[in-house]
């Protein structure tokens, strides 16, 4: 045991006789306080579990379906064929419907959050600019169900009755808007869909925009541009990136959206050009499905389903969460994304 | 010529962003219009106080799900705020290296994994082996979903404690966890609690992950080891249900789970007004 006078700060290392303590200099055992480990350690334990829960959830999935993937191989991706009677499984109905719902979603949204986020950053007035934001925000704070409840009560009637006979007239000759039309189809979904993820795209645009240099603006304006040249010359190119990961990180929320859009799709394990036609996203027909799956083959595909949206889902965000960080910074977008 | 032609251009790019935020909030009125006009007259005291009644009967209320859902938010809170806040710390306080970006980006590609697969998750961990739904099922995968969120807010609360305040603590000769645990954390208490707020309002209204995990259920629960039945998952079996006095059941329901999500984000948004500006 060193001498306790030779440590003045008289650190708790000593005290509780921590092994190091007798090896160390004075000076570097003032820094290596015992407290400071243990505390160290203990919060970077709970670090590490956060990061076990990511990695389990993988683990558990790919073990929970390795008798799935054994049994349909790759072709589970690229099979239309979903019969659980006959124990028939294949994904592609479901991988479909997810693309071309939140393609369909991003189509609405992206144009609304962009054109949203830019009368938010650079033209409202101050005072209208923190209620706005602010309810655009609470947009993102409906939850799903309720989103699907309003679908089914409100939007389904108002797409059969209005939207889509409208469609079917005007743009009826492309095989998107033919067919019979039931209100609830892929159309539909796609709406609910990008209502939710406009608040998170809007709310990433914003800051995105916000991380434009003032400089940057100011030199157009001096130039003599109008506001919108402004905007089309300093602030859209320099926030490119940035506006590639906002959509990006909506693209993520509208895949894994699981709620509404079993609500509105009308849950067909189908294929179909037509948007009025009822469809299936990979996470609604575990919504539906999960529970009533009777034996084990149905479950484990079900979960390999979990498992391709997980990947896919976890894949989009890396890519967004790079792109803003990159712009941003990064702790841009981690409240409400 | 030209210069007028550009600011008819300049006005119309404004015009339309104009419309576009109208557009984005058109929606907005009219959920809430639709929330508040059929959830108001479908509510009364029964809603409140009694079990649903079975199919064909009228009636009944939603007392068991309202229950059940404060004790699913308990249960995640007690299961994740600790993991969640200690993340928090280590995030802001030690997190600079390389495995602090990793705690970072694992937690923020961790918020974006879809609910449904976190219930999937929370069913093959606890569901399968104990074969039975149960509110502890449940609650652990909301608690899964409000970790990183609570992690990540934590730290950024931290990060706005001010270094002054840190280097104060620290030139008294205390040592730097006690700075951090009686300085930092008790400075950014507020904030802290604000991002748990934030969670639970996220959390109260997921269905999907319980779908299969609390399951749902008629009756009171009993115990947490049984299926418990949570009002959101009620929304959602009511919503489906061929029935207009279910439907009736739904909007009220609807309207009392996003009236309790909107009081819990809006006071936080009160409280915390003008003192943690990167809240919002």
């Amino acid at each position: 045991m060193a001498n306790p006078s030779a440590n003045p700060s008289n650190s708790p290392s000593v005290q509780l006789g921590w092994p190091l303590a007798s090896t160390l200099t004075p000076q570097l055992r003032r820094r290596l306080n015992v407290g400071d480990l243990l505390f160290r350690g203990l919060t970077a334990l709970f670090a590490l579990v956060l990061i076990a829960i990511g990695g389990a959830i993988v683990a558990v999935l790919v073990y929970q379906s390795s008798e799935s993937i054994q049994t349909f191989g790759w072709g589970f991706l690229v099979t239309s064929k979903w019969d659980p009677v006959f124990k028939e499984f294949g994904a592609l109905p479901f991988i479909y419907g997810t693309i071309v719902s939140s393609f369909l979603a991003l189509l609405q949204a992206v144009p609304l959050s962009i054109g949203t986020a830019l009368f938010l950053s650079e033209m409202s007035p101050n005072w209208l600019r923190g209620p706005v934001s602010f309810l655009v925000e609470l947009l993102a704070t409906i939850p799903s169900v309720v989103y699907g409840l309003w679908g089914i009560f409100v939007l389904v009637p108002w797409v059969r009755t209005y939207v889509a006979p409208a469609l079917s007239t005007t743009l009826g000759f492309l095989p998107f808007f033919q067919g019979p039309n039931y209100g609830v189809g892929m159309l539909t979904a796609s709406i609910i869909l990008a209502v939710m993820v406009i608040p998170y795209i809007t709310s990433v645009a914003q800051e995105v925009f916000k991380a434009v240099p003032l400089p940057q603006r100011e030199a157009a304006l001096a130039l003599g541009a109008t506001k919108w040249e402004m905007v089309r010359l300093a602030v859209l190119p320099y926030g490119r990136t940035g506006l590639i990961g906002a959509i990006m990180l909506g693209l993520g929320r509208a895949l894994g959206e699981t709620m509404a859009v079993t609500m509105v799709i009308g849950n067909r394990a189908d294929i179909s050009l037509s948007l009025f036609a009822p469809g299936s996203t990979m996470a609604s027909v575990i919504a539906n499905e999960f529970s009533e799956a009777t034996y084990e083959l149905y479950v484990q595909a079900l979960i390999e389903i979990g498992l391709v949206l997980l990947i896919v889902t976890v894949v989009v965000n890396i890519c967004a969460r790079l792109l803003v960080w990159s712009v941003a910074g990064p702790n841009a977008g981690t409240r409400g994304a | 010529m030209r210069y007028r032609r550009r600011r008819l251009i300049n006005l119309a790019a404004q015009a339309l962003a104009v419309v576009c935020t109208i557009a984005v909030l058109t929606p907005l009125l009219l959920i809430f219009g639709y929330l508040l006009t059929k959830g108001v007259t479908s509510l009364n005291f029964d809603f409140f106080t009694q079990l649903p009644k079975p199919v064909g009967e009228t009636g009944g209320g939603m007392a068991n799900a309202i229950v059940g859902t404060m004790v699913l938010i308990g249960l995640a809170s007690a299961l994740g705020l600790p993991v969640g806040v200690l993340t928090g710390v280590y995030l802001a306080e030690f997190g600079y290296g390389r495995f602090g970006w990793a705690v970072r980006f694992c937690a923020d590609v961790l918020n974006g994994v879809p609910s449904i697969v976190i219930g999937i998750f929370a069913y093959t961990l606890i569901v399968l082996p104990t074969k039975t739904f149960s509110a502890y099922a449940g609650g652990f995968a909301l608690a899964v979903i409000m970790l990183p969120i609570v992690a990540r807010t934590t730290e950024e609360m931290l990060r706005l404690v001010p270094t002054s305040l840190r280097e104060a603590s620290l030139a008294l000769g205390i040592p730097s966890w006690r700075t951090t645990v009686s300085v930092v954390l008790r400075t950014a208490r507020g904030g802290i609690v604000t991002g748990i707020m934030l969670a639970v309002a996220r959390i109260a209204g997921e269905t999907a992950p319980l779908l299969f995990t609390a399951f749902g259920n008629q009756f009171w629960h009993h115990g947490l080891s049984g299926p418990i039945s949570s009002l959101p998952v009620q929304i959602f079996t009511y919503a489906i249900s061929p029935f207009d006095d279910w439907h009736r059941q739904a909007w009220a329901g609807a309207l009392i789970l996003l009236s309790l999500i909107l009081l819990t984000s809006l006071s936080v948004r009160f409280l915390t007004r003008g003192r943690f500006g990167a809240v919002r």
